[in-house]
C-alpha cells in the first residue's frame, strides 16, 4: 500500500465531505487507498465523515425504508454543516445518497418528516448540498476535471484498451443523475482517453453486474458478471474499469465464479482473465504510480498484464 | 423546415433475410415538434412501406410502440424526435429486447403476458358483496396501488431487465408490479399465499435492483419501487425464510450493531443452509483470503458486533430506535 513519502501532494485545490463507503473499508480497502493517493496528487482535499452511517446499498429499504432515509439524511447533514459538497467512490453510495438528497430537496414534507426523527441527535437537513461521485469531479471541468487531469498524465496508458463498465447507480434513473447518458455513457471513456488509454466498445457496459442477487441467484448473479466480461474480453479489452467497488467484488472476486456460469448457461468456456481496476487505481497508473501502491495485488484476477503494458508504454 | 435527420433502424424479415441489418432512413422530420412516432410513420408513409412495426394511439395509453431507442426500452409515441438526436444528428431504432423479433420493429409478446398471468393478476375474494353493492376503497389505501395501476403493458420494462435476460424464470418487472398492485388491494383476501409464491425463486428476490424498468417506465409504475413494496410486505408479515429476507434483514443488524456494514459476517447471515456456505461462500472466502482481501474470522459466526462502531454511535442508535417505532415488523 502507498507511502505517504511515496506520493506526491498537488497544490491544495476544492475540499469536499468524502463519503469512502463500507466495501472501501473492508473488502476493497484498495480503493479508498488509490483514492485518497489520487486526491493527495491532484490537490483534491478530503475530509472524511467518519461518523457517517453505511448508506444501505438499496438493501435496508427492503426491510426498514425509513431508517434508511433518516441515516442518510443524517449524513447528508453532516456534510452541509460542513458546506462541502458530498464526495463518493461507491456508485452504489452515490445513487442511494443522490435519491434520497433529490427526494429530500423536492419533497418538503418528506424533509420535515426526516428532520423530526433527526431532531433529538441536534441533526437538520436542508437540502444544500451535491452529492458527486469520484469520477465525476475527474471529468467535470467545473470540479477537477479533465483538461487539468490531462496536464498531471506522466504515464500515459498508450494501447491500453479499457474497457469502461458503468454499470447501474450512475446513470440510471437518469432524470435523478442527470450526468450521464443512461443508455450511451460517456464519462468513463473520457476519462479512459485523457489518461492515454483506448476505451472498448462492448454491449454490457450500462448493464447490472449481478451483485445484488449474489445470495439469492448466483448463477444467475454471475452469468450476468461472465456475460459482460466475456463480452469484453471478446472485444480485445485488456481490461476493465468500474466506478463501483461492488462491481468490483462481482467481476473480479468473482470471475472464477462466473466463468462456471457462463459454462452452466452454455454461454461458451475457456478462462476469462480480465484483470478489473477501480477508478483511482487507473488514474493513479497514468500518474505515474506503481501497481503495488495501488493494493493491485489484493485483487482475484491478476492485473500483472496490465502493468505489463503500462509499463511497455513507458519504455 | 426542420434538418434533415437519420433513423437508423434495425430490420429483419424472417421470410428472406438469415440474420438482421441496420438501415438508415434519412429525411427531414414533418415538423420540429414530431414525436419519434412521427418520424417513424413518415418513414413507413412517404419513404419504405415495408418498414413494419406496432403503434396505435400516439398518446401513450395503448402500450403498442415499445421499442429500443438508442440503446434502451421506451414508447416512441411520447417524445419528440429532436431529444434522441446524437451528435451525428442520428436516432437508433431497434426493437424491444428479451423477447424473439417476428419482424422489424414487431416482437413477440407472449412470454410478457405469460409471466402476467402467472402472478394471478385478479382480485380474489369470498366475501359476499357487502348489501351497498361495492368493495369501498380509501384514498389512502388506494394510493397504494395508484402507481402500479397506470401500467399500460408497454413491455419496455421486460425489455430492458438484465435478470430476466439470463435467467428466464424470473417473474420480471411488469409482472411484479401487478402483483404489487393487487397484493395491496384491500378487496383482494389471497396475500398471504401470494406473499408466499413471490417469496419463492425467480419472485421479488431475484430483482438485480439495476433501475433499467424504472428508467424504461413511461408511467409512474416504476417496477423496482413496487417490488420493494412487495418486500416490504413480505417482511411485515414474516416471509422470512430465504436469501433475500435474511440477507436484508442481517444488514439491517449489522448496522444497529456497528452503524456500518461487516462484508464478512453479512454472507453468513443470508445463506439458508450448510451446502450454501460450503459451496458459495468458502470457495470465495478461501480465495480472498488468500490474497489478503479480508481476514477470516471465526467469531462471525457467533452473534454481536465483531468490528468496531463508527464515532457518535449513539446518535445512530437513537436515529435507528426512533424509526423502529413506525415498523410493524418489529412490534409484533
Amino acid at each position: 500500500m502507498a507511502n505517504e513519502t511515496d506520493v506526491q501532494a498537488g497544490e491544495p485545490g476544492k475540499r469536499y465531505a468524502f463519503y469512502p463507503g463500507c466495501v472501501s473499508k473492508g473488502a476493497c480497502k484498495e480503493l479508498k487507498t488509490s483514492t485518497e493517493l489520487v486526491a493527495k496528487h491532484l490537490g483534491i482535499q478530503l475530509d472524511e465523515l467518519r461518523e457517517a452511517a453505511c448508506c444501505g446499498a438499496g438493501v435496508t429499504d427492503d426491510v426498514n425504508p425509513e431508517m434508511t432515509d433518516a441515516l442518510n439524511a443524517r449524513t447528508l447533514a453532516l456534510a452541509e454543516q460542513k458546506g462541502l459538497t458530498l464526495l463518493t467512490q461507491c456508485s452504489t453510495c452515490q445513487g442511494v445518497l443522490n435519491k434520497l438528497n433529490k427526494e429530500v430537496q423536492e419533497d418538503e414534507r418528506k424533509r420535515d418528516r426526516l428532520n423530526e426523527v433527526l431532531a433529538d441527535t441536534g441533526y437538520q437537513y436542508n437540502g444544500t448540498i451535491e452529492v458527486k461521485h469520484l469520477l465525476w469531479v475527474l471529468v467535470d471541468d467545473a470540479e477537477y476535471g479533465l483538461t487539468r487531469l490531462r496536464e498531471q498524465v506522466k504515464q500515459p496508458l498508450d494501447g491500453l484498451r479499457v474497457a469502461a463498465f458503468y454499470g447501474c447507480y450512475l446513470v440510471r434513473p437518469s432524470d435523478l443523475l442527470g450526468f450521464d447518458h443512461p443508455h450511451r455513457p460517456t464519462s468513463l471513456d473520457e476519462l479512459v482517453t485523457a489518461l492515454g488509454g483506448e476505451p472498448v466498445e462492448y454491449g454490457g457496459k450500462t448493464k447490472c453486474c449481478g451483485f445484488p442477487i449474489q445470495m439469492m441467484n448466483p448463477k444467475n448473479s454471475f452469468g450476468m458478471a461472465g456475460t459482460h466480461l466475456a463480452d469484453a474480453r471478446d472485444k480485445g479489452a485488456d481490461t476493465m474499469v468500474t466506478p463501483c467497488p461492488l462491481c468490483h467484488l462481482n467481476l473480479d472476486a468473482r470471475q472464477p465464479d462466473a466463468e462456471g456460469a457462463l459454462q452452466e448457461l452454455g454461454k461458451g468456456s475457456g478462462r476469462l482473465s480480465m484483470p478489473v481496476l477501480h477508478v483511482p487505481q487507473l488514474v493513479a497508473l497514468a500518474l505515474g504510480y506503481d501497481a503495488r501502491q495501488l493494493g493491485m495485488a489484493t485483487h482475484i484476477v491478476s492485473t500483472d498484464a496490465v502493468e505489463g503494458k503500462v509499463a511497455a508504454a513507458g519504455a | 423546415m426542420p434538418e434533415p435527420i437519420t433513423i437508423r433502424v434495425k430490420r429483419f424479415d424472417p421470410e428472406t433475410d438469415a440474420e438482421s441489418y441496420w438501415q438508415d432512413y434519412t429525411f427531414e422530420p414533418p415538423s420540429e415538434d414530431s414525436t419519434l412516432l412521427d418520424c417513424i410513420n413518415h418513414i413507413k408513409w412517404f419513404i419504405d412501406g415495408t418498414l413494419t412495426y406496432r403503434m396505435s394511439c400516439r398518446s401513450a395509453i395503448c402500450g403498442s410502440c415499445a421499442m429500443r431507442v438508442n440503446g434502451g426500452g421506451q414508447l416512441v409515441c411520447n417524445s419528440q424526435y429532436r431529444d434522441h438526436l446524437d451528435a451525428d444528428n442520428t436516432i437508433t431504432v431497434e426493437p424491444a429486447g428479451n423477447m424473439p423479433v417476428v419482424k422489424d420493429l414487431v416482437t413477440d409478446a407472449t412470454g410478457f403476458w405469460e409471466k402476467i398471468r402467472a402472478v394471478d393478476p385478479y382480485i380474489r375474494s369470498d366475501r359476499e358483496r357487502e348489501a351497498e353493492g361495492e368493495h369501498l376503497m380509501s384514498p389512502e389505501d388506494f394510493s397504494n396501488i395508484d402507481d402500479a395501476s397506470t401500467c399500460i403493458m408497454c413491455g419496455a420494462c421486460y425489455s430492458e431487465c438484465a435478470s430476466y435476460e439470463i435467467d428466464k424464470n424470473f417473474l420480471g418487472p411488469a409482472a411484479l408490479a401487478k402483483a404489487q398492485r393487487v397484493v395491496h388491494d384491500t378487496r383482494d383476501e389471497e396475500q398471504g399465499p401470494r406473499l408466499a409464491r413471490l417469496s419463492e425463486y425467480g419472485g421479488m428476490w431475484d430483482c438485480a435492483h439495476c433501475f433499467a424498468c424504472v428508467q424504461a417506465c413511461p408511467k409512474p409504475v416504476n417496477p423496482l419501487y413496487r417490488i420493494v413494496d412487495l418486500r416490504n410486505e413480505a417482511h411485515r408479515r414474516n416471509f422470512h425464510d430465504n436469501n433475500g429476507s435474511r440477507h436484508a434483514r442481517g444488514f439491517v443488524d449489522i448496522i444497529e450493531e456497528s452503524g456500518w456494514l461487516d462484508e464478512a459476517k453479512l454472507p453468513l447471515k443470508s445463506v439458508g443452509s450448510l451446502k450454501e456456505f460450503v459451496t458459495d461462500l468458502l470457495p470465495m472466502g478461501i480465495r480472498m483470503g488468500v490474497k489478503n482481501k479480508f481476514r477470516p474470522n471465526p467469531m462471525h459466526l457467533l452473534p454481536g458486533r465483531h468490528h468496531p462502531p463508527v464515532p457518535k454511535m449513539n446518535e445512530i442508535t437513537k436515529i435507528i430506535d426512533k424509526t423502529k417505532a413506525a415498523d410493524p415488523a418489529d412490534n409484533e
